[in-house]
């Protein structure tokens, strides 16, 4: 393994860790503003009071990690992605400060304010699809240097039937995702009510799920020949991701193990997200930017690594304890136990 | 298009977002030691008035914590966003304490989550007591390693240009410039003394509205003697930054303080005005520049008469210097006199008007802040790395920056008044003394 993969490799699974921890979050986010409009509030509120409300920083943290982390190992990223991002990028943090802000201030404010807890549900919304842009440019083609500097082509950009589907993807994955993790911790904390509705929102999300993934394989085949031949080179692994989402969706309709079935969605997209990422190599965007061109030098890969273990080795623990009080602490989840400051 | 436009709103997007991050970042950075001295002195006293002052403190901590989080994912994103030319170098030399930065804040984030969703959770009080630890070393680390990122930016080291190709990089070397003792150091001690002196106007303006309650009093006691000890060190680290100045970057010190010719026995110039090149209504202390430059009173400090004109930075960065310094030395006396107030039972620190100056002192805390962190970076000007790159070629050549400039003002104007109105309607709907009555908390003695 050469550092260039080990670099991508570690910046790659960060933002897994923050696709799956804010999918959750966004999802949860939108059908609590949505029960809320069809009368059917406090069925979520206490869960994302209860799980979501103390963890909310900490997946913040996999995005800020992300980001700081690229121009770490991949400096030249700044120069392509920072010009162009600009405007997505911006609207990104101002949802997302919207959606941090309202944890802390529902939490002592006064709680239900309807018109808040509207702004947070969308913003869940809003901000994967803004955020999903970036995958698209990747692909190359929206991208023109002028004067020598990168220009994004807004107009190619959404006229882009590309850009429209993984737009739809980002958004029914994450709220497949919340769904399914939500049936799962409803169950656990004993709330029938909200088991069976997250339930329900599951099996509706999965479906659009599995289609727009293999809609953009089809939209690939036309905007990037290249990344498109390599993931039918791996077809095997995307044929896997198949089969674990089929027993996700398996386990929801026989209402078994909705643990197991989680397990089986986090699998899936582990599996589809690599291959996508691995497919994609060595470019980081189409055709400008490699991960070869644009690495850093030896000296700080070697230091931004050991940082990174030395790092891992004090939040692996630090992690397991916070899931360990708020995850998997039975009577925490149940709502047993309050201890806010 | 001319890329002045860019290059100025990026400049003013970068100002108001750094403005407004460094108010909640300064708390964020020097509540949790205070919380945790609370603590530990209601532990060890077995006092529960000062536990509970930890736990409302850890209260309000939430909510300047979250928009200090928000703003700060915003600031580090804008830096990619507005600066890209400047982090594109930057990530290649400096890209260590930045990555090292959110290990810290991630250390941070996963114990604050735990210790505020744990009170009464543990029989012993210590154990809760532990969960802080991280949180305020994560918040202090965190502190560090972005000043380390901006001491590289005045003084950068660790790397050679060769054909203008980055060659020889040391990430150490950049982490550890001769800037970043001083200024690290600065930053935090100064965090620590302003989160002190806010949570000392709080409590003094609570004694002012009615309630002579003992727990307002020990609060003001208390933060009171923090500042006091926090403040003689922010004056002891700002004698060492001088000296950095006059060695490293002399250009920014005789910015600072009006030292046009390179002299001698150089006095130093404290206030006036400059009227058409000539310094008026000031007061010189003799010999005072050259000491605060090089620990001797005849010592020569480098004048301005050094630089070409393009490299000086703006001369209004003088009333920055004194404007933060004023303060500084202001707050060390009121803290100092009523430190000896208490101890010589004076009756002037109990005076309505001392308390009223106490409660000042919070805002004028900030706005020292403020007014050293525009001095940091007025002062470095004309250059984003000192010697190397410059404010105008680092800037994004996006043509969109204006509108985000209205985005980010709108964003920041409902953060600053939300989290306003959510502190003062938490505080105001459960009164102290409320709740020293539900929780039968009897078991407070008077201050020693």
């Amino acid at each position: 393994m050469t550092l260039e993969i080990i670099g991508v490799t570690v910046l790659w699974t960060f933002l897994f860790g923050y696709l799956i921890v804010a999918s959750i979050d966004f999802g949860a986010g939108f059908f609590n503003a949505y029960s809320l409009l069809t009368g059917r509030q406090h069925i979520l509120t206490n869960v994302i009071q209860r799980y979501l409300s103390p963890v909310w920083e900490v997946t913040n943290v996999f995005l800020v990690f992300f980001f700081v982390g690229i121009i770490g190992f991949f400096p030249k990223t700044a120069f392509y992605y920072g010009t162009t991002l600009l405007v997505p990028a911006s609207i990104a943090i101002i949802l997302l400060a919207i959606r941090g802000s309202y944890y802390a201030f529902e939490t002592y404010g006064s709680r239900g304010h309807k018109g808040y807890s509207f702004m947070y549900g969308l913003a869940g919304l809003f901000i994967p699809a803004a955020l999903s842009i970036v995958l698209t440019i990747s692909e190359g083609g929206f991208i023109e240097m002028v004067n020598g500097s990168p220009s994004l082509d807004y107009y190619a950009l959404f006229t882009s039937p590309l850009t429209w589907a993984i737009v739809v993807l980002s958004l029914s994955a994450v709220l497949y995702i919340s769904a399914v993790f939500l049936t799962w911790y409803a169950n656990r904390a004993g709330d029938l009510e909200a088991t069976n509705l997250m339930r329900k929102y599951a099996l509706i999300w999965a479906l659009p799920t599995i289609i727009t993934a293999a809609g953009i394989m089809v939209e690939l085949r036309t905007h990037n020949q290249a990344h498109y031949n390599n993931m039918i080179d791996i077809w095997w692994a995307f044929g896997l991701s198949f089969l674990l989402f089929l027993g996700t969706v398996w386990l929801l309709m026989k209402r078994r193990r909705y643990g197991l079935s989680f397990g089986l969605l986090v699998g899936q997209f582990f599996v589809a997200f690599f291959a996508y990422g691995f497919a994609h190599r060595p470019y980081l965007l189409y055709p400008y930017l490699t991960i070869y061109d644009s690495f850093t030098n030896e000296a700080m890969a070697i230091a931004l690594i050991i940082a990174f273990i030395a790092g891992l080795a004090l939040l692996i623990p630090s992690l397991y304890l916070l899931l360990r009080l708020f995850l998997f602490n039975k009577d925490y989840v149940r709502g047993k136990k309050d201890n806010h400051a | 298009m001319g890329n002045e436009e860019a290059v100025f709103y990026s400049r003013v997007l970068t100002e108001l977002t750094l403005s407004f991050h460094i108010i909640y970042a300064t708390i964020g950075v020097g509540v949790p030691l205070m919380i945790m001295i609370a603590q530990w002195v209601g532990i060890k006293k077995n006092d529960e008035h000062y536990i509970l002052l930890a736990r409302r403190w850890a209260r309000g901590f939430v909510i300047t914590v979250a928009v200090g989080v928000v703003t700060g994912t915003a600031i580090g994103m804008q830096l990619s966003l507005l600066w890209p030319n400047f982090m594109e170098l930057a990530g290649n030399v400096i890209a260590l304490p930045l990555f090292l930065e959110t290990f810290a804040f991630f250390f941070e984030a996963i114990f604050l989550g735990i210790y505020l969703y744990t009170w009464d959770r543990f029989e012993n009080q210590k154990k809760h007591l532990l969960l802080l630890i991280p949180v305020a070393i994560g918040a202090s680390a965190s502190a560090v390693f972005i000043t380390i990122v901006n001491a590289f930016m005045n003084a950068p080291q660790g790397f050679d240009v060769l054909n203008g190709e980055l060659v020889n990089i040391n990430p150490l070397l950049a982490m550890f410039n001769p800037a970043m003792p001083t200024k690290v150091a600065h930053v935090v001690v100064t965090a620590y003394m302003t989160a002190a002196f806010v949570l000392a106007a709080i409590a003094a303006f609570r004694l002012l509205k009615g309630s002579n309650h003992i727990y307002h009093k020990k609060a003001l006691f208390l933060t009171m003697k923090v500042g006091l000890v926090f403040s003689i060190a922010a004056a002891i680290i700002g004698d060492f930054s001088g000296k950095y100045l006059a060695e490293y970057q002399p250009e920014k010190l005789a910015a600072a303080e009006w030292h046009f010719e390179t002299e001698e026995n150089a006095p130093l110039i404290l206030y006036g005005v400059l009227d058409n090149g000539e310094v008026k209504y000031a007061i010189k202390i003799p010999f005072a520049l050259s000491i605060l430059a090089h620990f001797n009173p005849t010592a020569e400090v480098i004048g301005l008469d050094q630089f070409p004109e393009d490299e000086i930075p703006p001369l209004y960065i003088h009333y920055l210097f004194d404007f933060m310094v004023t303060i500084g030395v202001w707050m060390t006396l009121l803290s100092l006199v009523y430190w000896l107030g208490i101890q010589m039972r004076w009756k002037l620190v109990h005076s309505k008007l001392f308390r009223w100056l106490i409660v000042l002192g919070g805002p004028l805390s900030i706005l020292a802040i403020e007014a050293g962190w525009w001095l940091a970076e007025v002062g470095r000007q004309p250059w984003i790395l000192r010697g190397l790159m410059r404010v105008e070629d680092a800037a994004t050549t996006s043509g969109h920056v204006d509108t985000m400039l209205i985005l980010f003002s709108g964003l920041y104007l409902v953060l600053g008044v939300g989290s306003i109105v959510v502190l003062t309607r938490m505080f105001r709907r459960n009164p102290v003394e409320q709740e020293l009555e539900d929780r039968h908390a009897t078991k407070g003695a008077d201050i020693s």
